[in-house]
């Protein structure tokens, strides 16, 4: 190594000498060996090099990492600074640091209980959820296998499709009178509302699905002379998987912006009403608090359903 | 049992199409026929009609004395893409098959082992617990195969099963095929545009007119001592007759479509 080093080296002194060629950028910084002691150790950092050790500078080698943190994190920052700009122009409006203090507050006591109309947020966040999760869950119970159908079967596809088109569009807000009046309580009603925004997605992904099933696959199981029941768990719902996951994936989308929507309508416990009653208290830093905790949950349920999909996803043969 | 399968006078016509027109064939007990001809020839509409995924706009077709009257265990499919399922393992997608053949009849263990002997005919014993995204063309089509000849077929169909793999690949599953069909007997038909191959496997090679209202333009008997050795044919005067007398068939009295535009 060592005779290759000096090597380029001298060709390199002698050439800029003459042409003013600067010397290669991967000879190593470390003075040349003298010429006589030619069969000398290669230096150190040649050595450490030579082992898959990085020399490069801790700043070279933390770039990566750094580029991945710091472009969200000086957004983040740009958003805090505009609100610190238009909480010192208006004083209604409550600094960074205030609602900061204020949700250390509200977060060290999530789970109290004063009277119904006054508990911890943790009650309501719970509350919010438990609403969604029975919603959602009676609308995959509903709407995935009446996806099935309405793919498997062209006939009862063209029944259902003008309904699907001329309802999937309506705010499922404009369902909440009805269930008003059907159920004749504001809980089961803010359900029916999260059950109505989620099955559109749940039908309409999952028909959507079960159409595109590729053909060899249904011809494997036309030659080996399945049964309905095998080409179902062995053929079509494996390969349906990816696109209902796509449509609950949506479904949890929108079931968690409708939520809180209904429960300001409906009151009770939840996030939605929540932010309602703190609105009525003029209490802004809880409001601006409450639109947090909504973005992080909603989040964390669509990393979860990405997850899940992740798992359940096949690879393409 | 002279007449196993028995084409007579199969139309097909999908809408206005005319693919197929008036293709009458019969085919032996443990005879290797190929279908050869060019693209949009009829040639898979052919087979598909013998594995009864399609059903004939007139005429009959018959199998083992019986109407051939929809897709059966019995004619066994080799997929031009193989057409594994990808959620399953290798041998869960043989083993799907064995159920449904066998599953009436023999307990599990009985069906697990004949899984692994389909398996080890094709020389994937150790892909068993592969997923078909996790190995090769080749492996893929071997378990194609490996899942058809699995379910005993009466009759083995297969729709250019090696067309997309590379040359030596081909060459090498073509000699696995030969020794599997000589050892098990299957009556094979085989859908191929490789004239080599055609002339290697085949017993006979059905030559078909172009399309559309494609029929049977003439059938080649190859008279080619078994087993055949790819290497030793290759002089052999005989082969290259055979060989020759295909090509003419498809170059000269079939010109490509695209040359009687052009």
């Amino acid at each position: 190594m060592s005779a290759i080093f000096t090597r380029i080296g001298d060709a390199a002194a002698a050439a800029a000498g003459s042409v003013g060629v600067v010397a290669p950028a991967d000879v190593p910084a470390a003075p040349l060996p003298p010429a006589a002691n030619d069969s000398a150790k290669p230096p150190r950092s040649a050595r450490i090099a030579a082992k898959g050790v990085n020399l490069q500078p801790w700043t070279e080698r933390m770039r990566p990492a750094a580029l991945k943190v710091l472009p969200p994190l000086l957004g983040l920052g740009l958003l805090v600074l505009a609100w610190q700009i238009l909480a010192a122009q208006n004083s209604a409006f409550p600094t960074p640091l205030a609602t900061w203090d204020e949700a250390l507050k509200l977060f060290s006591d999530p789970f109290y209980r004063k009277g119904p109309n006054d508990q911890g947020i943790g009650w309501n966040i719970l509350a919010s959820l438990r609403r969604v999760a029975l919603g959602f869950g009676l609308a995959a119970a509903v709407g995935i296998p009446l996806g099935f159908i309405i793919g498997r079967f062209r006939f009862i596809y063209g029944m259902f499709s003008p309904i699907i088109a001329l309802l999937k569009p309506v705010s499922p807000l404009a369902w909440l009178p009805i269930g008003l009046l059907v159920f004749k309580a504001a809980d089961p009603a803010a359900i029916w509302a999260i059950f109505i925004c989620s099955i559109w997605p749940m039908i309409v992904n999952t028909a959507v699905g079960v159409q595109r099933v590729p053909q060899d696959y249904l011809n494997v199981a036309r030659v080996l002379n399945l049964s309905e029941w095998k080409v179902i768990t062995r053929i079509l719902l494996p390969a349906v998987l990816p696109y209902m996951l796509t449509g609950v994936r949506l479904a949890i989308g929108t079931a968690w912006l409708v939520i809180v929507a209904a429960e300001m309508l409906t009151g009770g416990v939840g996030i939605g009403f929540w932010v309602w009653d703190e609105w009525n208290n003029l209490n802004v830093p809880h409001i601006l608090i409450a639109i947090g905790v909504i973005g992080v949950v909603g989040l964390l349920l669509e990393m979860a359903l990405i997850a899940l999909a992740k798992a359940v996803t096949y690879e393409e043969a | 049992m002279s007449r196993f399968i028995d084409i007579k006078d199969a139309e097909m016509s999908f809408g206005r199409f005319h693919a197929l027109s008036r293709v009458n064939l019969q085919v032996e007990q443990g005879e290797f026929i190929t279908l050869i001809g060019h693209s949009g020839c009829g040639k898979s509409t052919l087979l598909n009609l013998i594995a009864g995924l399609t059903r004939p706009t007139s005429g009959a077709l018959i199998c083992a004395g019986r109407e051939i009257g929809g897709p059966s265990p019995e004619r066994a499919v080799v997929f031009q893409n193989h057409s594994l399922l990808p959620w399953l393992t290798c041998f869960e997608n043989i083993h799907l098959a064995v159920e449904r053949v066998f599953g009436g009849k023999e307990n599990r263990r009985a069906l697990e082992e004949r899984t692994w002997k389909a398996l080890e005919m094709v020389g994937l014993t150790a892909a068993g617990g592969k997923r078909p995204s996790e190995i090769s063309g080749g492996m893929k089509q071997r378990v194609g195969i490996a899942r058809a000849l699995s379910m005993e077929p009466k009759v083995l169909l297969m729709d250019e099963p090696f067309g997309a793999l590379d040359a030596l690949t081909r060459a090498h599953l073509q000699d696995e095929l030969m020794r599997i069909v000589s050892a098990t007997h299957a009556t094979v038909v085989m859908v191929t545009h490789d004239v080599d191959e055609a002339v290697l496997l085949s017993d006979r090679i059905v030559m078909m007119t172009n399309g559309p209202a494609a029929t049977i333009g003439g059938i080649v008997q190859v008279r080619l001592a078994r087993p055949r050795d790819r290497l030793a044919l290759a002089q052999d005067p005989l082969y290259i007759d055979y060989r020759t007398s295909v090509l003419e068939f498809l170059y000269h009295r079939q010109g490509r479509p695209a040359q009687k535009l052009a």
